[in-house]
């Protein structure tokens, strides 16, 4: 039943590229969408996916598997990537999407792709989603645990705090935050927009066990899941420090990528720099 | 003289019922628990309640957390927080991913009484009705409301009930059918059907009383669950009467009224009086000087249900 995946960070790395390159491909294929959030979110989500979620591609609903959310669903490249690597759907079906009947939606959506926890897209409600489902988990005395990505950007959204507070009230500490942190959102940089800083004593001042590390390495990565598994009490939040469109060098750290396809051309110059 | 009583009454007493007969069954709440009456269930079932604070973004979406978990969750606040600062959790997290949540909130329409406008939801009809797959449910009276809870359990996806803060008249009876969905007609008349819900039915009983006085014989229809509206009903009084009046504690934007004239305008046309809040916000007040000033008392609904047949062909 249990399927956890423990590789190691070399191989975790070359998966990273494999996915990136994925992302690439769908977005172009596409024609919108968003690759410089799935670009920051890779390493994260690829050391979550193969080497510490129990969970099953075979039975996506079996009821002791760990979950994650995706709570900054315009992300969605990068985690059904990883989804289709998996097995929980083919990979053919990465070509569909964003189109009219893929199983694909522009945002994740719980009812047409297997491994989606919960339908999403809409900013600052993940959190609160994976509260539930960790209360669930203790009233049910489950030991599963719960992940939540959530953007820097996202954390602008007051129902975030709500979700911070109510977790430490609860002690959910079967719940981990992954704050993937790129420093940009939509209109440019957070310090510009609004700034969220100082991100890590925000946290703190809600109750919440922190871990801050580099968001693209892996040996990091890893601790700091084993850290907040260790954590008991309250909840934990990894602030991880990314760079937004990180593997293609055009697109890093660029605001205009947040949210546009690449060209065909630009694709293949993508995809040259990921091999 | 029936016997008053608070449809949030009921909900906390039919909520005792559930946790006792169903372990999956939760329950929320925005910090109003000893308002909406959850806070029965909560003494009784600590570790299945959850006071969320005065957050309800948060907690319509916890909520929606424990749904996928098998848990069935029971959301309350009152009326305006739950479906005015939530909606889009309702609608994005709950209802587009087709979620097995209750919500239950108490203190709609100008009933609410001296807490005003703020505190007085009289769009939640509307708010709730047109988000897809959504039920909508307003009960008469506590006899229903806690038949409408107790089905809610056997329905399988998100609902929305709608009770009120003033008791009002026991109308129905504990073996009167209760079927979700299905209307109940509850007087039948020939020359004018008057299709209401919520605490407006009792009003309109007592309208249709003082109609026959002058020879005007009117159906009752207490139509309870507002969505999906009983259709076959509808156009079968329509048919009947040939004359309608609808009558709500709501807005006339989109409530009962928007929904029956709809349905009627496409399958059976007919004249359509709607007796609600016509574009205005509430006030403080006692609620009977609140229905007297929104024109919600029998007296409106006969000059209505006069229109309206004034109006037939």
């Amino acid at each position: 039943m249990i399927n956890v995946k423990r590789l190691d960070t070399k191989s975790l790395e070359e998966h990273a590229k494999v996915i990136r390159r994925s992302i690439i491909r769908a977005l172009t294929k596409a024609g919108s969408g968003h690759p410089g959030s799935s670009l920051s979110a890779v390493d994260l989500l690829v050391a979550l996916y193969y080497n510490r979620l129990r969970h099953n591609p075979q039975q996506p609903a079996w009821p002791d598997r760990d979950r994650f959310i995706l709570s900054k669903g315009h992300a969605c490249p990068a985690l059904y990537a990883i989804l289709a690597e998996m097995g929980y759907f083919s990979t053919d079906k990465l070509d569909t999407l964003r189109q009219f009947g893929s199983i694909l939606q522009g945002h994740p959506c719980m009812k047409t792709t297997p491994g989606i926890e919960i339908s999403g897209g809409s900013l600052g409600q993940g959190l609160s989603v994976g509260l539930g489902i960790a209360l669930a988990a203790k009233l049910d005395k489950k030991n599963y645990r719960t992940y939540v990505m959530l953007g820097d950007g996202e954390i602008e959204e007051g129902q975030v705090w709500e979700a911070a507070m109510a977790a430490n009230h609860y002690k959910a500490d079967n719940l981990c935050a992954i704050l993937d942190q790129n420093g940009l959102q939509i209109d440019g940089f957070i310090h510009e927009i609004m700034s969220s800083h100082p991100i890590p004593d925000k946290w703190r001042g809600f109750g919440w066990h922190v871990i801050e590390i580099d968001g693209h390495n892996y040996a990091s990565i890893l601790a700091a899941y084993d850290e907040a598994e260790k954590t008991k009490g309250r909840p934990t939040v990894i602030v991880a420090k990314t760079v937004k469109g990180k593997g293609v060098s055009f697109m890093e750290n660029q605001v205009d990528w947040h949210g546009k396809a690449p060209s065909k051309e630009e694709s293949e110059r993508a995809l040259a720099e990921l091999t | 003289m029936a016997e008053m009583v608070a449809t949030r009454q009921a909900y906390g007493d039919a909520l005792l019922e559930l946790g006792e007969k169903n372990k999956d069954v939760v329950v929320l709440d925005a910090d109003l628990s000893k308002s909406t009456t959850t806070a029965k269930f909560g003494k009784k079932y600590p570790d299945r309640f959850f006071n969320m604070g005065v957050a309800e973004a948060n907690m319509m979406n916890t909520a929606a957390g424990l749904a996928t978990c098998g848990k069935i969750p029971f959301v309350s606040s009152f009326s305006i927080f739950a479906t005015g600062r939530a909606w889009e959790q309702i609608r994005n997290t709950i209802c587009y991913s087709g979620l097995n949540v209750k919500i239950v909130a108490t203190h709609s329409g100008v009933s609410v009484g001296p807490d005003g406008a703020s505190h007085q939801c009289i769009e939640d009809l509307s708010l709730m009705r047109t988000i897809p797959t959504m039920t909508v449910i307003e009960p008469c009276d506590a006899v229903e409301t806690r038949k409408a809870i107790l089905a809610a359990v056997d329905y399988k996806g998100p609902l929305y009930i709608r009770l009120g803060r003033a008791p009002v008249p026991v109308i129905t009876k504990k073996e009167d059918p209760y079927t979700m969905g299905k209307a109940t007609i509850l007087r039948t008349g020939n020359d004018v059907a008057i299709i209401a819900c919520g605490a407006l039915v009792v009003n309109s009983l007592a309208a249709a009383d003082m109609l026959s006085k002058e020879g005007i014989e009117a159906s009752v229809v207490n139509m309870h669950t507002v969505k999906p509206i009983d259709q076959e009903t509808l156009v079968k009084v329509a048919k009947q009467t040939k004359a309608v009046v609808t009558t709500e504690q709501h807005v006339l934007d989109g409530g009962l009224g928007s929904a029956v004239a709809s349905i009627l305008a496409r399958i059976f046309p007919v004249p359509v009086e709607m007796i609600g809040i016509d574009n205005r916000f509430g006030q403080s007040g006692e609620p009977d000087i609140l229905f007297r000033e929104y024109h919600l008392l029998p007296e409106d609904i006969i000059l209505a249900a006069k229109r309206a047949v004034g109006r037939k062909k």
